[in-house]
């Protein structure tokens, strides 16, 4: 297939290769991990890093802009919220 | 319902599940092989046709304006729907945040972290604006901006105190943004139907250079509007939780 836009770089594509197998893999782990961790605000930390793991994997498959996206909703907003949360909640069960 | 019958209806159910689930994953087109026309085709027009090499945006603001029209307003929709929920109740009363454990020993937060915080937030502003500004071009786009640029009011809060953070977006103003952009984007629409072209037609000049600043037409106007949209309803959301968490309100 022919590429739209050539680009004055190249990356051999077993190099490509083995960075998304990587990164799919570490994504599979972080997901695992944010489920097995079970304290509410470890979790969120958790999470947070697995929305960086997911940014890597959008930037390794070549999508600029929902890497953009995942890094601030994913590891900046959606944790943010739900530390709030949580901080909201505890302070009602003291 | 006994355990053990409970315990095969779940098996049943899984069996059947996995089956499905197997087939549908089978017949899935192989990793990286797509099968559709029309990412082929905008690859092949979109540039041409729109003018903007950022085709995630082209497609997003013009091809499909209309979807994102949508969801713009689902974003719309759910922030309102934040804001009347944690609404100030009649009969609750408001009152600055007390440490109410005492003894708790809780660290102020340290020097580093605002440094980094405020160090972080004009970069992220510019970064947010850029995106938000240029979606003519690639990686761009007003959803990304505005999602960026929040962030900054995020570390100005961490930074520094609930109050100033309140100073620099107050909620009135905050909420006239995202009115103005949710508006815009809609206007925009609307005005190409008072010329007689259906709505959302890209009837800008496109300029001549694919990619320049003043190329795309409606597209980088309606991402800046999706940006100013965003950026506030994420702004208005996290101001709402901030104001639960450090107001303390009881019933009166």
């Amino acid at each position: 297939m022919n590429v739209a836009v050539h680009t004055p770089y190249t990356v051999p594509a077993a190099f490509m290769d083995a960075l998304q197998v990587t990164i799919l893999v570490l994504v599979a782990a972080g997901a695992a991990a944010v489920v097995l961790v079970r304290r509410p605000v470890h979790q969120v930390l958790v999470l947070s890093g697995y929305g960086l793991l997911l940014a890597v994997l959008f930037l390794a498959f070549q999508a600029p802009d929902v890497t953009v996206s995942e890094l601030a909703v994913g590891a900046v907003a959606l944790p943010i919220v739900l530390l709030l949360t949580l901080a909201k909640v505890r302070k009602r069960e003291e | 319902m006994t355990p053990a019958l409970r315990r095969w209806v779940f098996l049943a159910a899984a069996a059947g599940l996995a089956c499905f689930y197997l087939w549908g994953m089978l017949g899935l087109p192989g990793f990286g092989n797509y099968p559709g026309p029309y990412g082929f085709v905008i690859l092949h027009l979109g540039v041409r046709q729109t003018l903007a090499t950022g085709i995630v945006s082209a497609v997003n603001f013009d091809y499909r304006g209309l979807d994102t029209l949508g969801e713009e307003f689902i974003l719309f929709t759910a922030a309102a729907g934040a804001g009347v929920v944690l609404r100030h109740l009649r009969g609750e009363r408001q009152r600055p945040a007390v440490d109410e454990a005492a003894g708790r020993d809780a660290p102020p937060t340290s020097g580093a972290v605002r440094m980094a915080a405020l160090a972080c937030t004009g970069p992220v502003v510019v970064m947010g604006w850029w995106l938000t500004s240029h979606a003519q071009t690639s990686p761009s786009g007003g959803f990304q901006g505005g999602v960026v640029l929040a962030t900054a009011f995020i570390l100005i809060y961490l930074s520094g105190e609930f109050l100033v953070l309140r100073r620099l977006s107050p909620v009135a103003l905050t909420e006239a943004v995202e009115a103005a952009g949710a508006g815009g984007f809609a206007a925009i629409g609307v005005a190409a139907v008072a010329m007689g072209l259906a709505y959302l037609t890209n009837y800008l000049p496109k300029g001549q250079v694919a990619g320049a600043v003043s190329s795309s037409g409606t597209i980088a106007a309606i991402s800046f509007f999706v940006g100013l949209e965003v950026a506030a309803a994420f702004i208005l959301v996290v101001g709402e939780l901030l104001e639960q968490t450090l107001l303390i309100r009881r019933g009166g």
